[in-house]
């Protein structure tokens, strides 16, 4: 199509992958068959879903629980486990207080239940392993980051990827065990002994961008608004495109 | 659609407000732009209308300020799940821009657009009749930044990723163009009442 309307301002956040909308379009049932503990407020939910058409590294999906007299609650979660999982999805879910899902989740659910999910949604924040990725996320954040982080390993890539993760203290962060090398922990009000405590600053940000793998970084920024907002100006004023930063906010 | 095992939900509050799926989100009003938030003072925001109209025209914030004051007070929608109830944006009615620019008979739908670059797609007549605005108040206060200040669309009757942040500008077409979130699988008309998320809905 040549005649298609492009704005003269400059397209931030170009959208490169295509989505399935028959995928999206269709409920299926999700079978959760075990639950995790990954910090005292925090958990992951694995699923099976026999129907799962794949999905890729940063995207969501849309879940729903039904209540006897047909009450729905719908919420959007991003996807924890990376896309060769085949015929399952994890999510790792806050327990938000006062939260009628994530209460459900976690008061509730046991292997067995069945839930019901449809996606994979979105392509704008999905990572195919193509570009060198720069993951900056806070708090539950981390989890379509970590997707990538596992994709990363299950396929062996050599494209460049760093993590840089912010929490509360070493017991809230979602994920310790599993974090390499290319990981960076902030803590912002408890630290292990010798580890500074504070905000994700430019000291963090600076010294990958001054890496420059070929082609440049690919940025995604994922947490609340607030952290969303205070990495992507560190992303900025650290000379990051901000047509290469791609940011999901929880909200 | 089978009973989830042991869920009750929340209180149910019946509000004939709410469109299916919804909540209603209370005080909050969650941010979910896509892009960095960009920088961008009052006097160096424009708006353009061109495409098929008869007088193409671009206003400063100065000039769009002249155009008559019109408000919306009710509701918004976005496809998240969460409403927001009883909303006051202050603005310009989208009529009195078109009024100047006067749109060609051919002319069907328009491609909204931003100052970062995000575009969405409309139907004509979804952005005419006294139901869209350009809004740089809320709640009686200069619109923030992150919610698509100095200046955005709104289109309250529809989701609201149809309300581009910082808008710089619509393109008005005699067909429909998929925007952004279009593009990567939202629903091109987006009506909460018919439940239009996804392409497909």
């Amino acid at each position: 199509m040549t005649d298609t309307f492009a704005p003269t301002t400059r397209f931030a956040v170009p959208g490169r992958i295509a989505v399935s909308n028959r995928a999206a379009a269709v409920w299926q049932t999700a079978t959760l068959t075990e639950i995790r503990r990954e910090t005292p407020h925090a958990s992951t939910f694995r699923f099976a879903v026999p129907g799962w058409t794949g999905h890729l590294a940063g995207q969501h999906l849309m879940l729903r629980l039904r209540a006897e007299d047909g009450y729905v609650a719908q919420r959007h979660y991003s996807i924890a486990s990376h896309p060769d999982d085949a015929g399952h999805v994890e999510l790792t879910l806050d327990h938000v207080e006062g939260g009628e899902v994530s209460g459900w989740f976690h008061t509730v659910a046991e292997p067995g239940d069945e839930v019901e999910v449809r996606g994979p949604l979105s392509g704008f924040f999905a990572w195919p392993g193509d570009r060198p990725a720069l993951l900056l996320g806070a708090g539950s954040g981390v989890v379509p980051l970590m997707s990538m982080l596992r994709q990363h390993r299950a396929r062996d890539l050599s494209v460049p990827l760093r993590l840089v993760v912010s929490a509360r203290s070493p017991e809230e962060l979602i994920y310790a065990r599993e974090y390499g090398a290319e990981t960076t922990a902030v803590f912002t009000r408890s630290a292990p002994h010798g580890v500074p405590v504070g905000r994700m600053a430019a000291a963090h940000v600076e010294p990958l961008l001054a890496e420059q793998p070929a082609g440049g970084w690919e940025a995604y920024v994922c947490g609340s608004n607030g952290f969303a907002e205070h990495a992507s100006r560190l992303l900025v004023e650290a000379g990051q495109p901000v047509d290469r930063i791609r940011i999901e906010r929880f909200g | 659609m089978h009973v989830t095992r042991g869920f009750t939900g929340r209180p149910r509050v019946p509000d004939a407000g709410l469109p299916p799926g919804q909540y209603d989100a209370g005080d909050d009003w969650p941010v979910l732009s896509a892009e960095v938030t960009p920088d961008l003072a009052p006097a160096d925001w424009t708006f353009r209308v061109d495409g098929l109209v008869e007088e193409p025209r671009t206003w400063d914030w100065t000039q769009a300020h002249e155009l008559p004051a019109s408000a919306y007070e009710g509701d918004i929608h976005c496809v998240t799940s969460w409403s927001k109830f009883g909303v006051r944006f202050g603005g310009v009615s989208l009529d009195a821009f078109f009024n100047v620019v006067r749109p060609h008979v051919s002319a069907t739908h328009v491609v909204a657009y931003s100052h970062t670059g995000y575009t969405t797609n409309l139907p004509l007549e979804d952005v005419t009749g006294g139901r869209a605005w350009i809004a740089w108040e809320y709640d009686g206060r200069p619109l923030p930044a992150e919610h698509g200040g100095p200046a955005r669309l709104l289109v309250p009757h529809l989701y609201f990723w149809k309300s581009a942040k910082w808008i710089a500008g619509l393109r008005l077409l005699d067909h429909d163009e998929p925007g952004f979130w279009e593009q990567n699988g939202y629903h091109a008309r987006g009506n909460p009442w018919e439940e239009q998320r996804y392409s497909g809905d």
